[in-house]
């Protein structure tokens, strides 16, 4: 659609591009952002809203009047702090233990000599494009001879397998950016692999670790299928089985919804937001520049 | 003096290797616990799953013996597998298809210097930050039969007269969750894109003006042929990602209206989990992995020969 305003990332001296062409650009980017974020602004304006005005031939898109009924309704009535207990636990011991790993993994990929490294990555991305189901039931009779199910462990040990291939991936490329000469300076004067990697190379890397601890987090924040295969009650099970669990006798409580997906999401996006320019570097290897 | 120094320095640094030595940790130990972690999760529960796909397993009764193929056959006569299988092809390929097009779009916008650019690619992630569960709640209530505002919108627009059931009927329920996967993971689809386009070199663009191109030859001889590979990567990262699809059909309609929406993952899902027959629930996951390492042969091999192509 916009090929035609190719020419415009490096004008050549003396070439003028017609007017309609600026104008043209904006109604694009305009649609991109409404679609983007419209849903979920609609989600937010739904929260605030009594049943009442929902249940309207007409919506508003304007909460008015305002009531934070469904807020108290998914605390009090649903204990939703429970569920988001569960996955705060889940979510960032995973992530820690995620970060350490990983970034062991990828720096060693990276910056030691390792034969078939390239086997190795392969392998690793190869992993994460498993259809999931297909480990599901193995896990689960593995979980249940080892009494793992309904505990966060188990869950732990999926998430971590989940996430470990993208901060693998994310933190070799950027690993691999940084000199290698300053490894060899710090070889000189005597530092062994794990001093270079917690003393160097580490502190180097922290705005990309931070990043990729988000993404992971993400992640496991968001994953369903194997929170609800092996979490049955709400002292484990995380919150989006809680929202999926979310339905009324009569009729579906889509204030509530709305407000626990606001609760949820809410945090993330404010992050994603804060970080952009860092999670798009490291999902894209710091190919899209701004 | 100095650089002979620098240079046996380097000679004995080249190769970079470290003894082997348990005590002291070498590069391998370092990979080990990353890939003990994903080893338990993915290569032991496979061959795990695979045994159980030649057994009768069933968590309800105590029945666990081996039957060796009896579960596949079962499965190629079992007119419900081919209804989800069905239903995953056409979801995978009209999503890919979409996200791709509409990725594109996005990306080529992205790649553009306008005022405001920050904020479109922030905007961009928000659906990308958002649980799936969500997405799915969230375009249930979009699409609500009642009270949904879409409904409401085409009826202001006048484009239908009465409120349509989306997900609540058979004929356009599969089309809804196509919608609602389209909003969540374009935006990934576009980064990758962009990425690719910006790889370009903007020389190209200059020589392009110079001859005389217009815009639209400019891409199409130009840009397209060389985002080639990344368009194939990234529709085949998307396509092994959409054949998956669990969440969204398993919130949003779960499998129903009449099982229009009954996708292979769902459909294992239930057999596992319901009906508890872990036997034949195996064999359909292990028929769904076979068919994506066939799903990656195939835009492996169309990827390697376009790449020899371009290379000519």
């Amino acid at each position: 659609m916009s090929g035609i305003q190719d020419f415009r990332q490096n004008p050549p001296q003396g070439f003028k591009f017609p007017s309609w062409d600026r104008v043209l650009i904006y109604p694009c980017a305009l649609f991109i952002v409404c679609w983007s974020v419209g849903p979920f602004l609609w989600q937010m304006s739904t929260s605030i809203q009594p049943d009442r005005e929902l249940m309207s031939p007409t919506p508003h898109f304007f909460p008015y009047p305002i009531t934070f009924e469904h807020f108290v309704n998914i605390f009090v009535g649903k204990s939703f702090h429970r569920y988001l207990t569960n996955s705060a636990i889940v979510t960032v011991t995973t992530t820690l233990i995620c970060l350490l790993f990983g970034s062991i993994a990828a720096f060693a990929l990276a910056r030691l000599d390792i034969r078939g490294r390239f086997g190795i990555l392969g392998f690793i991305l190869g992993v994460s494009m498993f259809p999931q189901i297909a480990i599901v039931a193995p896990l689960y009779v593995l979980a249940s001879n080892l009494g793992w199910l309904d505990t966060y462990r188990i869950l732990i040990v999926i998430y971590l397998a989940l996430g470990l291939p993208l901060v693998v991936w994310v933190l070799f490329g950027y690993f691999r950016s940084i000199p290698q000469t300053i490894d060899e300076a710090a070889r000189i004067d005597g530092a062994r692999p794990m001093t270079i990697f917690f003393r160097i190379i580490l502190p180097m890397s922290l705005p990309a670790v931070v990043t990729t601890g988000l993404l992971c987090f993400i992640a496991s924040w968001n994953e369903f299928m194997f929170a609800l295969a092996f979490t049955s009650d709400i002292n484990h099970q995380t919150v989006p089985v809680g929202i999926a669990n979310f339905t009324g006798v009569h009729y579906v409580p889509w204030g509530d919804i709305a407000a626990a997906s606001v609760v949820v999401t809410l945090p993330l996006v404010i992050m994603v937001l804060i970080f952009q320019q860092h999670i798009i570097s490291g999902l894209t290897g710091g190919a899209v520049k701004e | 003096m100095a650089i002979a120094k620098v240079q046996s320095h380097e000679t004995t640094l080249k190769p970079r290797k470290i003894p082997f030595n348990l005590w002291r940790p070498g590069p391998l130990v370092l990979l080990l616990p990353a890939l003990a972690s994903i080893g338990a999760v993915s290569i032991y529960p496979v061959l795990l799953g695979l045994w159980l796909s030649f057994r009768d397993t069933t968590l309800s009764s105590p029945t666990d013996t081996f039957i060796g193929l009896g579960n596949y056959f079962q499965l190629f006569s079992d007119s419900q597998f081919w209804n989800a299988w069905i239903h995953t092809i056409q979801f995978t390929t009209a999503s890919t298809l979409l996200e791709t097009l509409l990725g594109l779009m996005i990306a080529l916008v992205l790649s553009e210097r306008f005022r405001g650019r920050g904020i479109v690619r922030a905007a961009m992630l928000v659906p990308w930050a958002i649980p799936t569960v969500v997405t799915s709640k969230m375009f249930g209530w979009l699409f609500d039969g009642q009270n949904g505002v879409i409904n409401y919108l085409l009826r202001s627009l006048g484009l239908i007269q009465h409120n349509v059931d989306w997900y609540g009927s058979p004929d356009f329920a599969l089309g809804t969750i196509i919608i609602a996967d389209v909003w969540k993971t374009t935006p990934f689809m576009a980064l990758l894109l962009l990425a690719g386009l910006q790889t370009i070199p903007d020389s190209l663009a200059e020589a392009s003006v110079i001859d005389g191109a217009s815009a639209w030859q400019h891409f199409w001889h130009i840009r397209l042929p060389l985002l080639t590979p990344t368009l194939l990567i990234a529709s085949m990262f998307r396509a092994l990602d959409a054949f998956r699809i669990f969440d969204l059909v398993y919130v949003l309609t779960g499998g129903g209206p009449a099982d229009s929406t009954e996708v292979l993952s769902t459909f294992t899902y239930k057999h596992l989990f319901s009906a508890l027959q872990f036997g034949y629930g195996s064999a359909l996951s292990t028929v769904m992995f076979i068919t994506e390492i066939v799903i990656a042969v195939a835009f492996g091999v169309f990827l390697l020969r376009k790449m020899r192509e371009i290379g000519q």
